[in-house]
């Protein structure tokens, strides 16, 4: 069995309340930090981990609190970023409802290495049963003095609320998520002035996924420098990832960065395979953003070599024949999946999600649902298919948040790797028309006969 | 005394009672003094669920006197966010999730299943209000597609059985959003 820091209790009974929790081994990080650490410290241990954001974009997260302004008088906040909402998603979710106090604990010791006194949970607004969860689990904490007024003795005081969202895909990106925690819609602001100088009621602020956060409680129990001998490279750790599609057991699974993909996809221990009598046509491995992989492409790089679960190996080869490991929101399609109605129902997504902002995201979005609504439904022409690939390049580095971007990659990899899917659509439309599922699976076979 | 809003449907009076006013200070006092419009969406949707599951005009105004800030900014927060409705809901309001993982598990069958059944499709409310439909984008139960969500709760690995049993079940009168029920 592989090594679980996160979900190492997820099965002992009752491991949701305070008492439970703290019997097996809970909150010991939070009398470490406050009894025998100073806050930089504990930033020390952060750093020496090597912990990369759980959210999506992997940026170091002790770099990121280095850059916190801790020399302006104003108060300092930590945000966590419980606005779980990239499809393919729900590892936070799974944490949340099931371990709360973990959260909490990696709350705890990360405020008060950052200076925080009130810190904030963003989470979505569908979650709703899991507001309580958590904030049962804060009541829990405060009663037992680990949070509240000079927690532990330490002279240290925080308070944690929780505050739903309201349904927003943007609002998980830091600045929305900022706007929309003041009380306003979730339009992303323009950086700089980055959060960790100017962010919630213009102080200086770190933002953190729940992942991210519940992540600091092993790093400060067992140490960074041992944390950092978990995993590969780089990526060093565990990582939650969150497994769904044409898979016998999706679900949540821990994993150490580095495990082979095979593995993961096929072994019993984690998905436990495609569904019986299919095969897998493709991967997209980290939330819907990032660009999907063929088969082929997924198992191995361009150069053959086998691909591990790590932030390096999954994007190995770049956007033209890699991917990303982003949210680890894993999504397998068997052969049976139509790949341009995939990327019409994603593309519908972000049109529906783009802020409105920026023009090239508000139209561009728009449009490509568009162009790919006419050719999943058997109107589409060859142009249009270049036209998508157009219409991406424009939206790319041209708005102010990376929904822009999450919204083409989807567009450019799809066609980069199954263009001859999509000339189909426009070379047989009476077939896509009216069985949008049907043809998907021998419509290499067909396409051939044609191009004969 | 029940007033005529501004889509012509009839409301009781809009006002919080005492323990839900209380709650509106304890939501306003987890915010720094001046930064009471934090408290926003927390109480809009502590209004949907007290007035009917929809935010009527005068419902937003009312939000808006709380926190002493102009309607205005009430409203473009409330049109922006998309589980706040603008419109009448019937009292069980069902969410399918229509995105990838959902739509590669069986979503669309479900939901035509369920439109089929109620006779009324996706965005629409039945004669006898008891059932809304709407379609939402990914509520993160990727692997336990397809599902839905009823008041506070999912309802996962959906199949046309289950979604008679839960049409039978939640369309009773004692129907309430804030219970699980096990299906």
């Amino acid at each position: 069995m592989a090594r679980k820091l996160l979900l190492e209790n997820i099965n002992v009974p009752g491991i949701k309340s305070f008492d439970v929790y703290r019997a097996n081994g809970g909150y010991r990080s939070v009398e470490k930090a406050l009894k025998t650490m100073s806050p930089d410290d504990v930033m020390e241990e952060v750093k020496k981990s090597g912990l990369r954001g759980r959210g999506g974009a992997g940026f170091p997260t002790g770099m990121k609190w280095s850059f916190l302004d801790r020399k302006s008088d104003k108060p300092r906040y930590l945000v966590c970023n419980a606005d779980e909402s990239e499809p393919g998603t729900f590892k936070d979710r799974f944490l949340m409802e099931y371990i709360p106090h973990i959260l909490i604990e990696g709350l705890i010791v990360s405020s008060y290495s950052l200076g925080s006194n009130s810190t904030y949970i963003y989470i979505r607004g569908e979650y709703r049963w899991i507001v309580d969860i958590l904030e049962n689990a804060i009541a829990e904490a405060k009663h037992n003095g680990f949070l509240g007024k000079n927690i532990l003795g330490s002279g240290y005081d925080l308070e944690i609320y929780v505050q739903p969202g309201g349904g927003a895909y943007i609002c998980g990106e830091e600045t929305a998520l900022i706007e929309s925690l003041e009380g306003k819609r979730g339009n992303p602001r323009m950086k700089p002035p980055f959060p960790a100088i100017s962010g919630l009621y213009n102080c200086p602020t770190v933002v953190n996924n729940v992942e991210t956060l519940a992540t600091v409680v092993p790093i400060i129990n067992m140490g960074g420098d041992e944390y950092a001998k978990i995993g590969v490279g780089r990526s060093t750790g565990t990582k939650l990832i969150s497994a769904c599609g044409h898979m016998n057991k999706p679900g949540v699974y821990e994993i150490e960065l580095g495990l082979p993909v095979d593995e993961f996809l096929n072994s019993d221990e984690y998905c436990g395979g495609i569904r019986a009598g299919h095969t897998l046509k493709a991967v997209v491995p980290g939330g819907s953003s990032v660009p999907i992989l063929p088969a082929e492409l997924f198992y191995k790089t361009k150069e053959g070599v086998a691909r591990l679960m790590s932030y390096e190996s999954l994007s190995e080869g770049g956007f033209a024949s890699g991917s990303m490991l982003g949210s680890g929101g894993f999504i397998a399609m068997d052969e049976t999946t139509c790949i341009v109605r995939n990327l019409w129902n994603f593309t519908r997504f972000y049109h529906h999600e783009s802020c409105g902002q920026c023009s090239p995201c508000r139209e561009g979005t728009g449009w490509m649902e568009k162009v790919l609504h006419r050719l999943e439904h058997g109107h589409g022409s060859m142009s249009d298919i270049d036209l998508l690939v157009d219409i991406a390049k424009k939206i790319e580095g041209n708005t102010i948040c990376p929904l822009g971007d999450a919204a083409a990659w989807p567009v450019a990899s799809h066609i980069r790797h199954f263009r001859e899917e999509f000339e189909y659509h426009v070379k047989f439309p009476e077939k896509v028309a009216h069985s949008p599922f049907a043809h998907s699976a021998d419509y290499k076979r067909e396409l051939n006969t044609v191009l004969q | 005394m029940p007033t005529a809003n501004t889509m012509g449907t009839v409301q009781s009076e809009i006002k919080f009672s005492e323990e839900k006013l209380k709650k509106v200070q304890e939501i306003i006092s987890r915010y720094p003094e001046g930064r009471q419009k934090s408290a926003l969406l927390p109480i809009l949707h502590l209004a949907q669920r007290e007035f009917d599951g929809w935010l009527s005009v005068p419902v937003m105004d009312y939000v808006a006197s709380l926190l002493n800030i102009k309607p205005i900014e009430v409203y473009e927060v409330a049109t922006f966010y998309t589980m706040f409705n603008l419109k009448p809901v019937g009292k069980c309001l069902i969410e399918f999730c229509r995105t990838g993982p959902c739509m590669h598990n069986r979503a669309d069958q479900i939901i035509d299943y369920t439109e089929k059944k109620l006779g009324i499709k996706v965005g629409e409310t039945t004669p006898d209000n008891k059932f809304s439909l709407k379609a939402v984008e990914c509520l993160g139960a990727c692997g336990y597609a397809p599902m839905a969500q009823i008041g506070k709760f999912y309802y996962e690995h959906l199949t046309e059985e289950k979604m008679d049993k839960i049409i039978t079940r939640l369309g009773q009168e004692d129907f309430n959003p804030d219970n699980k029920y096990e299906i």
